[in-house]
């Protein structure tokens, strides 16, 4: 099974590496790119929202962060904003500590509810800072590279760092202590976990990718205002829906939460025009009755039902 | 020094004291039965011990050192481990996964921590299960697995919170088995149980209590005749 899983992998991977070389066409390339985004992003909230069971809502503080610690390098200062690639993870990371420490003191739907507060709190912030911020007029730099392909490379870049960092450490020690908190957290704490500490951990790794994937979309698409990256709706609530759709707790469930989604959400776009969000909806319940624990999850539950092996599924602990 | 020392502990949930200055010690060693009729307050013992509930008064001392103002997850790193009446297993994660959280605490290594959790996993029988989902596991197995678990953080004391509770005789005796391998390995126990027939063979010395207050404490002989005993179990009647 292990090496099946290693083929694939493989094949997978090349694939990757060859599309630039098939697909030419800028839309695709385009569509492609915010694939990459959006699972680095699933795949850093996974690590808070899937490992370490802390539901947050208010992602898009950390993305917005990230875009604009590059952006605002450039407007200010005049510096490239790749730059903002490290000062963007950083400063996330640098925010989400004080957040964690005053949020973690609230469990389960209390914690989602105090994300989704913050991440509105950074959109209108950032709106009403106008000498700092450039208010809701936003930011437009000039992009020194404009090539999609590079984009390309560079996105796939960061998943490849994202994915094996978190895949480090969910093998690791801290792994297996966030799992174990997200599974209860008394039997956690009876056990000798610092419960506060390994959440506070969980959310600035989750925080930083977050961040790098923020300052990615910067360089990218080269404008952002509040709206577009503290959005609620586009960026916290749809990082959710990607992840549940991908599998919660799994390694690759992000990923392909992101490709399916974004690749959905243009196709509803084009042929249903505004009702494309109705159809989202409907979407959701399904995935919520027959898939809940996502396409990569119940995979797992396939296989097992195949090879009606006893052992319990590895994916998605 | 006593190896574990409760000194006039109490705790009131607002004008409610589920414990009143209670005082008992431990020695090294010995298994130590607590018992009392339902909601006298053996498992708010249990909860104030393990710092799950700050004390209102009172001072708690192991080995030496007071451990009642230390934050709850530093406890079981002292050496003290505990399992729960109402059994918390890590739901989603596989038998030897729960194990591994718990052999976590005296290593970082995962192989370290895996090669301790079979050994534990040897030590309660519970090898064929290793790889099932806790969740999937029924009511004993899921008992053991709790002291499976705590047992895997290496403690010197264990404190067992109605182990045979909801187990059938055959179930029972396999459980105060394991209890004794347990002491036979030098770890001492605190142990919590409503049957009596369970604590009466093989506890050393039992403490009674009653509305969070001490009624009896000695050699269970000693305890199942005494008079206030009787009657919190058995009414004025039987005195």
């Amino acid at each position: 099974m292990k090496k099946t899983n290693n083929i694939i992998g493989v094949i997978v991977f090349v694939a990757a590496l060859l599309l630039p070389v098939i697909i030419q066409a800028p839309y695709q390339m385009h569509i492609l790119i915010l694939v990459l985004i959006w699972a680095v992003m699933g795949t850093a909230w996974n690590l808070l929202g899937g490992y370490a069971g802390q539901v947050s809502f208010g992602h898009a503080a950390f993305f917005g962060v990230g875009a604009y610690a590059a952006g605002l390098l450039e407007f200010h200062l005049g510096i490239s904003p790749w730059w903002g690639m490290i000062l963007g993870p950083v400063l996330a990371a640098l925010v989400s500590l004080p957040i964690g420490l005053i949020c973690f003191r609230l469990r389960g739907p209390y914690f989602a509810l105090a994300m989704l507060a913050l991440g509105e709190i950074f959109r209108l912030l950032f709106t009403n800072m106008e000498s700092f911020t450039n208010g809701a007029k936003g930011i437009l730099i000039m992009p020194a590279i404009t090539d999609k392909v590079f984009y390309y490379y560079s996105g796939l870049l960061m998943l490849l760092v994202t994915v094996l960092v978190t895949t480090l450490i969910v093998r690791s020690k801290i792994g297996y202590y966030l799992v174990s908190i997200r599974e209860d957290q008394d039997a956690a704490t009876s056990l000798g976990i610092p419960t506060t500490l390994y959440k506070n951990l969980a959310i600035l790794s989750s925080a930083f990718f977050t961040g790098l994937a923020g300052a990615f979309y910067m360089n990218y698409v080269a404008f952002i205002d509040p709206h577009i990256v503290f959005n609620l709706t586009s960026i916290s609530v749809m990082l959710i829906m990607v992840v549940m759709l991908g599998g919660v707790a799994t390694t690759w469930g992000p990923t392909v939460g992101a490709a399916l989604y974004i690749y959905l959400g243009e196709v509803f776009r084009t042929t249903l025009g505004s009702a494309n969000v109705l159809v989202f909806g409907i979407l959701v319940c399904l995935i919520i009755m027959f898939l809940p624990n996502g396409i990569v999850g119940e995979i797992g539950m396939l296989k097992q039902v195949v090879t009606r092996k006893k052992t319990s599924v590895k994916e998605g602990i | 020094m006593k190896f574990f020392e409760a000194r006039d502990i109490t705790k009131k949930f607002g004008g409610l004291a589920a414990v009143s200055d209670l005082s008992f010690t431990v020695e090294q060693g010995e298994i130590f039965g607590v018992i009392g009729p339902n909601g006298s307050g053996k498992t708010t013992v249990f909860n104030l011990i393990s710092r799950f509930f700050p004390l209102t008064e009172g001072e708690i001392y192991f080995k030496g050192q007071q451990i009642d103002n230390l934050p709850a997850h530093k406890i079981c790193a002292l050496g003290i481990g505990r399992t729960f009446q109402v059994v918390k297993p890590l739901r989603r994660m596989s038998v030897i996964d729960n194990i591994m959280a718990g052999a976590f605490l005296r290593t970082s290594s995962v192989k370290k921590a895996r090669q301790k959790a079979e050994e534990v996993c040897e030590f309660c029988n519970m090898r064929q299960y290793e790889n099932y989902e806790a969740k999937s596991l029924p009511i004993p197995l899921r008992k053991r697995l709790e002291i499976a678990r705590a047992l895997a953080a290496e403690p010197e004391l264990l404190m067992l919170d109605e182990t045979c509770a909801g187990l059938n005789p055959k179930e029972s005796e396999k459980a105060i088995e394991l209890i004794q391998k347990i002491r036979d390995n030098g770890v001492t126990i605190i142990i919590v149980e409503h049957i009596m027939k369970v604590m009466m063979g093989i506890s050393d010395r039992i403490l009674a209590i009653n509305f969070g207050k001490e009624i009896a404490m000695g050699t269970p002989q000693e305890v199942a005749s005494h008079p206030e005993v009787i009657k919190a179990y058995l009414g004025e009647d039987y005195a």
